[in-house]
């Protein structure tokens, strides 16, 4: 690991104040010094914002939740009004990671976790993420887990979140403070970048730009579930997943929020698989509507081919129990 | 740097690089807790801080000084073994033993987790929790071990835990 200098903040006013070029905040630190233990991540500073008060999850006036940055990935998963109100996002948490990770990682640091492929973890091997301009030895190579979705020239990456899949389901608004003290309020809708000819670009922060709290609104009614297939049955990032937010009334589909993870650079939503459920009746045909909408444009590399009939087979299975039973 | 490690005040001055894995076993002479990948895949560095199970590699020694942390060397008292380590030791619940610190360590922290009514990925509800092998696999799949003692490791904590199979 390089060397870097260290210092705890003790307000998020401190903690912005010390922003500059290298100045990393870490707080669960679960994927950043993995990163720098592979030298992947160098920071010349570490900023620890363990200490400020964001680890509470408060009731919002709409029936929402906010949740602040540094509230564990268990806590969260394990609130009783997450679990009552969001199931889906106790469940994507749940999927992912282990029991010791997730009593470590934070919701601020899940968001803001780097892709696992194999090329950006390997130094020796082409990554314009890790090197811009280097090129993608994930193109041609093996990319079994890459994206089928969102891709560029240069870079095929997923990003590897599960809780970030439920979060973009439902709607999530990132709240942060700017080093210029600003309060800034982004929806998740338009938080992460796809990678185009900057892939090491991934999200609207700007540098020293602090995620205080995660806000979510009141749950939409209707079914939530997440689904999520993976190589081994724990313990794995996901090869597909799903997270769905569906209600059936008088035999017609009234609300259909759905988020993929695994399939693109991004926590992937797409209008047209909402548009094609919303005012139809829960059919085998417009499950397949639906499939053919998210999959129309996707594009695999070679060992990740069949991601694409494997997430349209699973959406299909995972809107008919969402929709089973339902009125 | 002052820490508290198994209920004891001690002091060390590791590089601000170390991590907690690093300052317990070259640092303090605790080196029950093991290294195994270094990267969070495997377990064996297993610690219980503040009550929670985590990792040691994954984190900073200097993120600690305020905490309470138990290792494998903590949970005995004097001669008499933790009932883990006894139901470790009664079910054979391991071959070469370097995965066994944390395994423990996970599986006593694991177990108040249960407690807390925390659900996991295979509870059929997220409000009710029946701690049952397939609950014991899936709590304990941050913990690899190589020997493959699996069945062994899940019948000592199904014996501390009064679980049925």
């Amino acid at each position: 690991m390089k060397a870097f200098d260290y210092s705890r903040a003790d307000s998020p006013e401190a903690a912005v104040s010390e922003s500059g070029d290298g100045v990393r905040f870490i707080a669960g630190g679960t994927n950043l010094l993995d990163l720098m233990k592979l030298q992947i991540e160098t920071p010349t500073r570490l900023v620890d914002i363990t200490r400020l008060d964001l680890a509470n999850i408060a009731d919002t006036a709409d029936g929402g939740l906010l949740i602040g940055a540094l509230v564990t990935n268990s806590d969260l998963a394990q609130d009783p009004r997450v679990r009552a109100r969001y199931p889906a996002l106790s469940r994507a948490i749940l999927a992912g990671a282990s029991a010791q990770l997730r009593n470590k990682a934070t919701t601020g640091g899940n968001l803001l976790q780097r892709t696992r492929c194999y090329y950006f973890y390997d130094k020796a091997a082409a990554c314009n993420k890790r090197d811009p301009g280097i090129g993608c030895a994930a193109q041609g190579g093996y990319n079994r887990i890459l994206a089928v979705l969102g891709t560029s020239e240069e870079c095929i990456a997923t990003h590897p979140s599960d809780m970030a899949v439920a979060m973009r389901a439902l709607d999530a608004i990132i709240v942060t403070l700017t080093p210029g003290g600003d309060r800034r309020r982004i929806a998740l809708a338009d938080f992460y970048r796809l990678p185009g000819r900057t892939p090491q670009i991934e999200n609207a922060l700007e540098q020293g730009e602090l995620i205080t709290h995660i806000e979510l609104p009141s749950a939409p009614a209707g079914k939530q579930l997440y689904r999520k297939v993976r190589d081994r049955a724990s313990y794995a990032f996901a090869l597909v997943s799903v997270a769905g937010i569906v209600a059936v009334e008088d035999g017609e589909i009234t609300v259909a929020a759905l988020a993929f993870g695994g399939l693109a650079p991004m926590p992937w939503r797409d209008p047209a698989v909402e548009a094609a459920l919303i005012g139809q009746a829960p059919t085998a045909a417009v499950f397949a509507a639906a499939a053919h909408a998210l999959l129309k444009d996707a594009r695999g590399f070679g060992s990740n081919d069949f991601k694409i009939p494997l997430m349209r087979r699973m959406l299909i299975a995972t809107l008919r129990d969402l929709t089973e039973n339902a009125a | 740097m002052h820490f508290t490690i198994n209920g004891m005040a001690r002091e060390a001055n590791p590089d601000i690089r170390a991590s907690l894995l690093d300052l317990l076993r070259e640092h303090l002479g605790l080196s029950g807790t093991k290294k195994g990948c270094d990267h969070g895949q495997c377990g064996a560095c297993t610690v219980i801080i503040n009550g929670r199970r985590i990792n040691s590699c994954l984190t900073l020694a200097v993120m600690h000084q305020d905490d309470d942390i138990l290792t494998i060397e903590g949970l005995a008292t004097g001669d008499a073994l933790h009932p883990m380590q006894a139901a470790f030791v009664k079910h054979d619940g391991l071959q070469c033993g370097y995965c066994t610190p944390g395994q423990i360590c996970s599986a006593v922290a694991m177990l108040d987790e249960v407690k807390a009514g925390w659900a996991s990925h295979v509870s059929p509800s997220l409000d009710a929790v029946t701690l049952n092998d397939d609950e014991i696999s899936e709590r304990m799949s941050g913990n690899l071990c190589r020997c493959s003692a699996y069945p062994n490791i899940v019948d000592a904590i199904r014996d501390v835990a009064g679980a049925s199979a």
